[in-house]
């Protein structure tokens, strides 16, 4: 077993950073991780991460406009925390070295994003996050933090009581990628999840192959709820063939959509005639979508994204990695001509429930970045977001699991408290009851818990190696993936849905029979990615129960059925609870008073 | 105008059901007009095998695959359709499919590139694509390699930023300054460059263009001060540092993210000189 005062999760953004809060806190902290840290998808972020630096912004505007964005479902306490502690955050990434892009003064450049009201997004190039993330690597190997890389987490060690707001976390279960070694880690003050994004849930997606969802399973299973995941983000313009991102500060800098008639379709079809191509991603990408769906998308498939007016200089400055891109992936000279882009799945504002400090209703268990929702994102995540939660809430949580004062949370977590709602509504299937497992194991003290858990996992995995024949996850994962594709995408109809849940139900099933044929215990992927199948199904499966039951239109949720924000019903949050394979949905209430003043919903016209 | 309200698809069943067929239409008549030629055009994939643990696979040998020929096809994806299709224990690094996350760095017909960046088609001979692990590095299973010798090499010349002292908020940059750290700050540690040096595969103590970039990019960084600059140098003109470099460009050649690592090992020779004429 391998003993640590904290235990972090995942090393792209949000998890070194809380490596490095819970090591100036004192806590002697360990990252394990499935990739190498400068590996995680951080490193693909393009655009930039947003801060309230300068004269004439302030925190609250910051605040307002993501709260704003997220169409009134964002937590006010959330989104307050991260626009005051975003400014300190990103002067800190640069004193660590991050390469900024500069002015002619020599102070960062900063450039309009979607659904900004200033220009706040601080960038390096088109490759903000390769910098971060590097950054952040860096101040880790200064501090000389402990990283077990190539370790892949596959449980929690969590306590057996009944309420999941009685269980603690003592540590998880990992194996080492390379050597196939199954060990504990034990966490003495904490565990966090920082596992990242799900993007493998869809077939077209800006995401790595990595992106699993691991983190939100492993907690899911643990008993945390899980919040908040039938909002998607969908990104507008993403390239066709691979779905590689061609970032929104293409449109910032000024770059223009047109369909294939030559029009800017942003306003001559009136889909956000005051902010044209910078409206917000959930409406851009509807408008490209109903472009293509009505005949005017190039090759019925795409629309095309026209920056050429820039001029070479300022493509060069600001937009270089966009030409690399646009020129490696689908053979376009961006200089030259106008590429191709249409919506592909790109980041999933719901998460495991936690509040500003990181914590969940396990004791112990903490969990950060896109993994979380912490609710900042609301319905819909405003570009240039995602990087200060990271930096802002995973330093918090790091430090609060060393035991520093960050400060009472003001967000509840766990199913107690007030204004908690049963939902009623039927599925067409039981979810979740072709698997019963559970993740919780008893145990008289914390190194017992985490010895049942690593003997369970060891169980499962040896029984997975021993089985000779039966379904290959590849085909498992595409089923889902398709699915959820056809089904639960930008458009969103309620038979669809319904069909969807059928499908991940016949998947769970399949992957009861599933096996994997690569025997060796050394580098074994095969394994690794069966393993991840599981997690993309219980994902899936969330993700569209929430989408059946929100009967409204929010943010990047868009009903057939259901055109209107429907404030009266749903300014509520989703919640989904594993129960033992009976997953169960219900809901809390959206806080929207903050500090000085409570967000009125208004709105949301560009 | 309102955003909650798109003219989407009120009127008909499903756009996307009918905009799908125009697509698959389309195709067929694509297909047709290039001839079948283009329809069975295969790749022969010929990849390195090797398992210390499996008794059949513990002699390293090559398994032929053969994979459907795409427009725009990268080695990456015919290593994918290659797993997925016919042997699922076919073991490689890849995360981002976007060049970003340096993890599938492969010795492609005989030079080492990214599997992701590398379109089939863009190969000198796309028919027969041959993929091996880097050379000079321990292979762990298949295609993937021991990268714990590089990790070590970069963290070796102190890869971050340590100022004498704390800055107190935002420091200050010049564009210049910027431009000229920018091509070093973007290695993605691929390992690349490394497994293309014949100097660090007769050296093992040599750092090695990616750590001696590594330390370029901080050594002319202005926010750090003159003290810590010094320091820098004395790391990289020690005996395995860049007097090793004769410039044989195999590492500018290879490196996926251009960053000219002969330039700057030279440039850092250059600074080597000076500093010590100073002294002198
Ligand atoms: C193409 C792209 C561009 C983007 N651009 C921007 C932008 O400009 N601005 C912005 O604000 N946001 C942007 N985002 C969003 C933002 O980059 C991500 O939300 C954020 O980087 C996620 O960081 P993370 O640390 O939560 O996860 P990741 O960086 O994905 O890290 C996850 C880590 O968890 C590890 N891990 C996962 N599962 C396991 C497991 N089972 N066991 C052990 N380790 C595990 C992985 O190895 C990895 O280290 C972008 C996203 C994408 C995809
Ligand atoms: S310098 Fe270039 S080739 Fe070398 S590790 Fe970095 S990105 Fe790869
Ligand atoms: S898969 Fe990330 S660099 Fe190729």
């Amino acid at each position: 077993m391998y003993e640590h005062d904290v235990i972090v999760v995942g090393g792209g953004g949000a998890g070194l950073r809380a490596a490095i809060g819970a090591h100036e806190a004192g806590a002697d902290v360990a990252i394990v991780t499935k990739l190498h840290p400068v590996r995680s998808h951080t490193g693909a972020a393009e655009g930039g991460i947003n801060a309230a630096l300068r004269d004439g912004d302030d925190w609250e505007l910051h605040a307002y406009d993501t709260v704003k964005g997220g169409d009134y479902l964002t937590d006010a306490p959330a989104a307050e925390t991260l626009a005051q502690d975003a400014p300190e955050n990103v002067v800190q990434l640069e004193n660590w070295g991050m390469p900024f892009s500069r002015e002619d003064d020599g102070r960062m450049s900063q450039r309009p994003f979607g659904g900004l009201s200033f220009p706040r997004t601080t960038y390096a190039g088109a490759e903000t996050g390769h910098h971060l993330l590097h950054t952040l690597y860096e101040q880790v190997v200064k501090r000389g933090i402990t990283v077990y890389d190539e370790w892949y987490v596959t449980r929690l060690a969590v306590t057996d009581e009944d309420d999941p707001e009685d269980r603690s976390c003592h540590g998880c279960v990992a194996w080492d990628v390379q050597t196939g070694e199954i060990a504990g880690f034990r966490g003495r003050d904490g565990v966090i999840l920082a596992t990242g994004g799900d993007g493998q849930v869809f077939d077209h997606t800006t995401n790595a192959v990595a992106n699993t969802a691991d983190g939100v399973a492993m907690a899911y299973r643990a008993g945390v709820p899980i919040e908040d995941m039938e909002f998607v983000q969908f990104h507008p313009t993403t390239l066709p063939s691979t779905g590689v991102l061609i970032s929104e500060g293409t449109r910032g800098e000024g770059g223009i959509l047109y369909n294939s008639e030559g029009e800017r379709l942003m306003f001559e079809y009136g889909y956000a005639t005051n902010d044209g191509e910078l409206a917000s991603r959930d409406v851009v990408s509807r408008a490209e979508l109903t472009e293509i769906n009505s005949g005017r998308g190039v090759d019925d498939e795409y629309v095309h994204l026209d920056m050429r007016h820039l001029g070479e200089e300022r493509i060069m400055d600001r937009l270089e990695n966009i030409l690399h891109l646009a020129e490696d992936f689908e053979g376009v000279d961006g200089l030259e001509d106008p590429m191709p882009v249409k919506p592909g799945h790109h980041y999933e504002m719901g998460g495991i429930e936690t509040n500003e400090n990181g914590e969940t209703c396990i004791d112990g268990l903490y969990a950060i970045g896109e993994a979380a929702c912490v609710s900042v994102h609301g319905s819909n995540r405003l570009g240039g977001n995602a990087l200060p939660e990271l930096i802002v809430f995973g330093g918090r949580a790091g430090r609060h699991a060393a035991g520093a004062d960050v400060g009472e949370p003001e967000i509840p977590v766990g199913k107690s408290g007030d204004g908690i709602e049963e939902s009623d509504v039927q599925y067409p299937v039981d979810p979740g009851s072709a698997d019963e497992t559970s993740a919780v194991v008893s145990g008289d003290t914390p190194d017992d818990v985490i010895d049942a858990a690593v003997e369970a996992e060891t169980e499962r995995i040896d029984g997975l190696l021993e089985k000779e024949d039966g379904v290959n996850h590849a085909e498992v994962r595409s089923k889902i993936q398709k699915t959820m594709t056809d089904n639960v995408n930008v458009f969103r109809e309620e038979d669809g849905i319904r069909e969807a849940l059928e499908v991940i139900r016949e998947a769970r099933e399949e992957y009861q029979d599933v096996y994997v044929a690569d025997k060796s215990r050394t580098f074994n992927t095969d394994l690794q990615h069966t393993i991840e199948t599981r997690n993309v199904i219980d994902t899936a499966e969330i993700i569209a129960m929430g989408a059946l039951a929100r009967e409204e239109f929010r943010g990047a949720h868009w009903r057939k059925e259901f055109q209107e924000r429907r404030d009266d019903e749903w300014l509520k949050h989703t919640c989904v609870s594993w129960n033992d394979g009976n997953p169960e949905l219900w809901y809390r209430p959206v806080l929207l008073d903050g500090e000085n003043k409570t967000y009125e919903p208004k709105e949301r016209s560009y | 105008m309102s955003t909650q309200t798109p003219n989407t698809d009120a009127e008909s069943d499903s756009p996307q059901a009918e905009r799908m067929e125009r697509k698959a239409e389309r195709d067929d008549e694509a297909r047709a007009k290039a001839g079948t030629d283009a329809d069975e055009r295969q790749i022969t994939l010929k990849v390195f095998r090797y398992d210390p643990e499996i008794p059949d696979k513990q002699e390293p040998r090559f398994d032929t695959f053969e994979v459907p020929f795409e427009p725009g096809i990268t080695v990456l994806d015919a290593l994918i359709y290659a797993r997925d299709t016919y042997d699922s224990s076919l073991t490689f690094r890849h995360s981002c499919r976007q060049a970003v996350c340096g993890s599938d760095a492969l010795f492609i017909n005989g030079s080492q590139r990214l599997g992701c960046q590398t379109q089939v088609a863009d190969l000198d001979d796309s028919e027969t694509v041959r993929v091996e692990p880097l050379p000079h590095r321990d292979v762990v299973k298949d295609l993937v390699v021991d990268m714990d010798h590089f990790y070590d090499q970069m963290e070796s010349v102190e890869p971050y930023f340590s100022p004498t002292e704390e800055p107190d908020g935002e420091q200050l940059q010049s564009r210049e300054n910027r431009e000229k750290i920018k091509m070093s700050t973007r290695c993605i540690w691929c390992g690349a460059c490394m497994s293309s040096c014949n100097i660090a595969a007769g050296d093992n103590e040599y750092l090695g263009p990616a750590a001696i970039n590594k330390a370029y990019r901080f050594y002319f960084d202005d926010r750090e001060d003159e003290q810590r600059q010094q320091e820098r140098l004395e790391i990289i003109e020690q005996e395995h540092g860049v007097w090793r470099c004769q410039t044989q460009f195999s590492c500018t050649t290879v490196c996926p993210k251009d960053i000219p690592l002969t330039e700057h090992i030279q440039e850092l020779k250059r600074e080597a000189v000076k500093q010590n004429l100073k002294f002198w």
